[in-house]
């Protein structure tokens, strides 16, 4: 049981808007290893530099959904917004998806500018879709993220 | 490494099945390199307290893991050009010495144009279905 809040719909003047490109943000060898690491993938890619090359990337690879470290801060600018209305407390992840331009590689220099894809009220769920389009500093496309949250309604029972 | 080959591959194929288990400690060191601190990934007490059973993986933990039942079969992780999961039951992992069990089964689902190959994905824990539209599509050679 949970303490019941009034229901407050979000904002929905904020669907549509686009926030400035986040700070560049290097991926680094390391960080790559540790993402590897932590999601318990061993692929060589992930760790060996030779072993990249062999496989035509320039650099280290990062794991498809390393995308989430750079996407996921930069959606922060908008979920975290007082003025949206979310409850972050009680956010789950509801989607996730990633359009890949070309992979992730150690060395690159990537921005994210973030934009409100679409807000909605779903059986007292509040729902916000995000997209990320990630650059890199030169203006290469790399990754569109689309992140689905659900801040889930007060008192729903979860089996 | 051999490399699987769009030629070689046919729809309805199936991919081996992988599991995956996945403890407290898993969701620890995924927060530290994700960043994704949100309490209900490590906290058992906040967990409960915003109705969730128990502690839950990372969506996005849970999606990394599925996604190496296609990455180690194709090989290069660089294949994937696209990727995406609905999140539609909780991976609970729960403190007791043994955590969760995901279960992943994947079949090509379709063979397309400039030599993409999608794969669907099903992934379960505990008889629960936790992702839904799982789909991956890889490039191969």
């Amino acid at each position: 049981m949970s303490v019941s809040v009034p229901l407050m719909p979000l904002d929905q003047s904020f669907t549509g808007r686009t926030y400035p490109p986040t700070r560049p943000y290097v991926v680094g060898r390391e960080k790559i290893r540790e993402f590897a690491r932590a999601i318990g993938d061993a692929n060589p890619a992930y760790d060996d530099v030779d072993a990249a090359r062999a496989l035509g990337h320039p650099d280290l690879v990062a794991p498809p959904t390393f995308a989430i470290v750079v996407s996921l801060s930069a959606a922060h600018q908008v979920v975290l917004d007082p003025a949206l209305g979310l409850d972050y407390s009680r956010v789950v992840h509801g989607e996730q998806r990633f359009e890949v331009s070309r992979p992730i590689h150690a060395g690159d220099e990537l921005t994210v500018i973030v934009t409100v894809e679409k807000i909605r009220s779903v059986a007292g769920n509040d729902i916000i879709t995000t997209r990320g389009d990630i650059a890199t500093t030169s203006g290469e496309k790399v990754v569109t993220a689309y992140s689905t949250l659900v801040s889930r309604a007060p008192d729903e029972v979860q089996a | 490494m051999t490399l699987v080959s769009y030629a070689d591959v046919e729809v309805g194929q199936p991919l081996p099945t992988r599991s995956f288990p996945i403890t407290r400690a898993d969701l620890v060191r995924y927060a530290g390199a994700s960043g994704d601190f949100n309490p209900i990934h490590w906290n058992e007490r906040f967990a409960r307290s915003v109705g969730l059973p128990d502690v839950i993986a990372h969506g996005m933990f849970t999606m990394a893991t599925a996604a190496r039942a296609v990455t180690d079969w194709v090989g290069d992780p660089g294949a994937v050009v696209d990727y995406g999961v609905r999140f539609t039951r909780p991976v609970v992992v729960p403190d007791d010495g043994t955590g969760a069990l995901l279960q992943v089964e994947a079949v090509v689902g379709d063979k397309l144009d400039g030599n993409l190959v999608r794969v669907d994905l099903t992934a379960r824990s505990d008889d629960d279905k936790v992702l839904g539209m799982a789909r991956m599509v890889v490039r191969l050679p």
